[in-house]
């Protein structure tokens, strides 16, 4: 299958050619019926990686059942090729990402064929988050649909260097130039709008084969190159990842009494004998002494090599640590804000703590708000209260636990993290970290009531009395007799009960008599500014306005 | 390794060492399926690796139908003596009292009793929670569709429809008691990349892959060895003595050979590269009907 005049060089040319080929790693994305999958059955037939026996059953199999109804002898279905689901060749859809391999004289290739179908978004985000590249097909038809908007937004937050559009189906507009200038047009709006780093624009027809692999001379207009050698030339990073040395730590290999490893993937960078390495959290320095490839010590290794290190000192690292140089640390934060692709059919729970796996280190994390979502028709942002199945926004996010990050733009594996539902074990977000939170952008010291001020008005200064017993019963019943006891004193104080998030802690404080006040975002946003109290909802025309309604209605 | 730069095989050699390190980090009780073949070979040398100085951290598991080539078994038994592996082997034995056979039961309910129950039954003793196997997404469609880290239900069920996202390298290694996972750590790879990998890191393979005479007969266009006396010849079959070699490794009934010359590893990759048909063209289970192998994994087939 792979060129079998590679060979004539004999074998050790031969190899040595194959050492000197890099990995471009691709994903094909668009809307339903635009042809992705026999966009990459053509491919993979034209670039000869397909085997005899796989084109004998497959032309069996288009006899059968064709996406295209009747099926001829003549004509391939090479849609069959990657559909390899029962379930997908009954319905003629792609509901799950196939992997494909397939490698030319210059390059190798691994193909990720994603579903269109709005309902498998996830999957097609799931081939997408590996991939160097993305091929955008767009019917040439149809132009532009609502779910190629969609991919290609996903696209551009999964940071996916090269977007090429390939305007499908040429054949069926008569090849007509004016359709696919009019098409790229539409495109690169979106893709402005995006912020998509590099776009590139092919006419083809992949059941036809035209501009595939062989320039076609039914687009005479056409001066660019086909899509295969455009694929052969895109630049890749050739596997060593630039930047600062990061290395998270997957597990410790002690063999014995004198090994102590610490093995991990190098995310990016290198490290060799000598280096001044930092351990994350712990802040602990150390020199290593030794880098080990499979058991054995090597003079320096560099991302993405496994690795193991040994350290000069003994200090206590473990699985989710991170390794890196003294002078390039990491970012350390507990509250960050991401981007987030929902992906599950639970819509977002605020109230509930979720599963939080970034590089090597599992927290426990709440989506403590949505600063904004994003309208899938019109990219614009807009309000939301939740999320439901593949819903994007920009939400803040508070883990238990600090991690240590870089931002995913600057580095895809420091930046990247998945939301696991703690009850179904289910992975039901993705999310991208843009940033660590200040203080004041979590939302906790913007009041413009002074500590000092308030602690007058009470005449008290207020304090957590975290009660502890040998039992949690115990515990509330001292919380409750302290709670009396100070009450007689003459003091304000409240038992909060176990607050699982600031909704809940808030309500106490309320019970307790005081007026706790609770920032959130209305869904409907439409409406303007409101107030929400005893289930009943205070507006009006300006904002001192709707103070002075919410005075009186507190009295 | 030139510093900067890592060859497409040592990328490959990396992925593949990470996920078998998350793997054994998240899970409890973790297995490696071992068939023997040339990938179970590659998989047990990346974990080596992976594992090194340290040996692997897991038992490896053979499931024994009985109906393996002799070369096979004499292989796994010298393999895992000189690699210090710790080696189970499970046999459904009360099948194998009713009389299972391919002969006799048709490779179908052969492969389902002897293999897929066989493998839930050994996976349930010995409640692992993780197997890792040599699975390629290149060998055929419905593998090309599953994840790294593959979900099986308390059955050992796959659901294709409804796999777990799986983004970036973060893999999702949450599971309830009794749910089980399995892992490819060599998806990405293809035939050929194995080749090359065996041929550069100079891995013990079954001798069967090397072509030798061996007595064989012809059935349907498939070219089947006959290795023991338990093969029943059709009348009119003789078995002749031809030279061939095996692509890739099974049940001897269930798995055809080819003619080749390829007597050494630069032999067989020259014929890789020239090759014209995939290697599971000889499987003989894989062509049970359209979806067999999608529907054999759905039962918790490997």
């Amino acid at each position: 299958m792979a060129a079998a005049t590679e060979m004539t060089n004999g074998l050790a040319g031969w190899l040595r050619a194959q050492e000197q080929k890099d990995l471009l790693r691709f994903v094909t994305i668009g809307s339903v019926d635009d042809g992705k999958s026999t966009l990459i059955g053509r491919l993979l037939h034209d670039a000869h990686g397909l085997y005899e026996d796989q084109l004998h059953a497959v032309r069996r199999a288009s006899v059968r059942g064709s996406t295209r109804g009747e099926g001829s002898t003549s004509e391939i279905d090479f849609s069959l090729f990657t559909d390899g689901l029962q379930a997908e060749r009954e319905q003629g859809i792609t509901i799950d990402v196939a992997y494909r391999y397939f490698t030319t004289a210059r390059r190798k290739f691994i193909i990720a064929d994603t579903p269109g179908h709005v309902q498998y978004t996830r999957n097609m985000a799931t081939g997408a988050s590996t991939a160097d590249a993305a091929l955008i097909l767009v019917d040439a038809r149809l132009g532009v649909l609502p779910q190629t908007r969609r991919h290609a937004q996903i696209a551009a937050l999964l940071g996916i260097s090269h977007v090429v559009a390939c305007v499908n189906k040429m054949d069926l507009v008569d090849f007509d130039r004016a359709v696919f200038d009019s098409i790229v047009r539409d495109l690169r709006a979106i893709g402005e709008k995006l912020g998509l780093r590099s776009l590139h624009a092919i006419p083809v027809s992949a059941l036809a084969g035209d501009n595939v692999v062989s320039k076609s001379e039914r687009t005479p207009w056409w001066a660019g190159t086909t899509l295969l050698e455009h694929l052969e030339t895109l630049p890749v990073e050739n596997g060593a990842r630039a930047g600062a040395f990061r290395l998270p730590v997957q597990l410790v290999l002690r063999p014995g009494i004198g090994y102590r490893g610490f093995a991990g993937q190098i995310v990016s960078g290198s490290v060799k004998p000598g280096d001044e390495v930092v351990v994350l959290p712990s802040g602990k320095s150390s020199r290593v002494t030794s880098v080990d490839v499979a058991g054995k010590p090597v003079d320096v290794a560099f991302a993405p090599m496994s690795i193991a290190l040994r350290l000069a000192d003994e200090i206590d690292i473990s699985r989710g640590d991170v390794l890196v140089h003294a002078d390039a640390p990491l970012a350390v934060a507990s509250d960050v804000e991401a981007d987030l692709v929902w992906m599950s059919e639970r819509p977002l729970d605020r109230a509930k703590s979720y599963l939080l796996k970034h590089t090597t280190r599992t927290v426990r994390a709440e989506v403590a708000s949505i600063v904004y979502g994003t309208d899938a028709e019109t990219l614009e942002p807009v309000a939301k209260s939740t999320l439901v199945l593949n819903d994007i926004a920009r939400v803040q996010v508070r883990c238990r636990a600090p991690i240590f990050f870089d931002a995913y733009a600057a580095q895809r594996a420091t930046g990247a993290f998945i939301l696991i539902d703690s009850v179904t074990n289910d992975t039901v977000a993705a999310g991208m970290i843009t940033k660590a939170l200040e203080g004041a952008e979590r939302g906790t010291s913007r009041t413009l009531v002074g500590d000092e001020e308030r602690r007058a008005r009470l005449g008290q200064s207020g304090a957590v009395l975290r009660v502890l017993a040998s039992s949690l019963a115990g515990a509330f019943e001292l919380g409750y007799a302290l709670e009396r006891a100070l009450f007689d004193g003459g003091r304000i104080a409240t038992v909060v009960d176990e607050a699982r998030d600031a909704r809940d802690a808030a309500e106490a404080c309320a019970r307790g008599g005081l007026l706790a006040i609770v920032a959130g975002v209305d869904a409907d946003g439409a409406n303007g500014e409101a107030v929400e109290l005893n289930g009943q909802t205070l507006r009006a025309s300006s904002r001192e306005e709707l103070v002075q309604r919410v005075l009186a209605a507190v009295r | 390794m030139k510093p900067g730069r890592l060859s497409h095989l040592e990328q490959l050699e990396a992925e593949s060492i990470h996920i078998l390190r998350e793997v054994v980090a998240e899970f409890d009780r973790p297995v490696m399926l071992y068939s023997i073949g040339k990938d179970s070979s590659v998989l047990v040398r990346l974990a080596q690796k992976a594992f090194a100085p340290a040996p692997l951290p897991f038992p490896l598991l053979h499931i024994d139908t009985t109906w393996k080539f002799r070369a096979m078994i004499e292989f796994r038994d010298r393999f895992a003596r000189e690699n210090g592996l710790d080696l189970r082997v499970h046999t459904n034995r009360r099948a194998l009292a009713e009389g299972a056979s391919p002969f006799a039961w048709g490779s179908n309910k052969y492969t389902q009793v002897m293999k897929t129950h066989a493998l839930l039954e050994a996976l349930r003793e010995g409640g692992y929670d993780a197997a890792f196997g040599g699975a390629r997404r290149d060998e055929e469609r419905s593998r090309a569709k599953e994840r790294v880290l593959s979900f099986r239900d308390s059955y050992g069920q796959w659901d294709p429809k409804n796999q777990r996202p799986e983004l970036w390298n973060l893999y999702n290694g949450k599971i309830r008691k009794g749910e089980s996972i399995r892992a490819f750590p060599m998806s990405n790879w293809t035939e050929l990349d194995v080749w090359q990998y065996i041929w550069q890191e100079d891995i013990p393979i079954v001798p069967l892959y090397f072509a030798a005479p061996r007595r064989v007969v012809e059935r349907e266009g498939t070219l089947l060895m006959v290795d023991d006396e338990r093969f029943p010849l059709l009348p009119g079959e003789e078995p002749r003595t031809e030279v061939v070699r095996f692509r890739t490794l099974g049940c001897y009934p269930l798995t055809g050979a080819v003619r080749s010359n390829a007597t050494t590893l630069p032999d067989i990759l020259r014929e890789m590269v020239e090759a014209t048909t995939s290697e599971r063209q000889g499987r003989l289970i894989d062509h049970d009907e359209a979806a067999s192998m999608e529907a054999k994994k759905r039962e918790g087939y490997f």
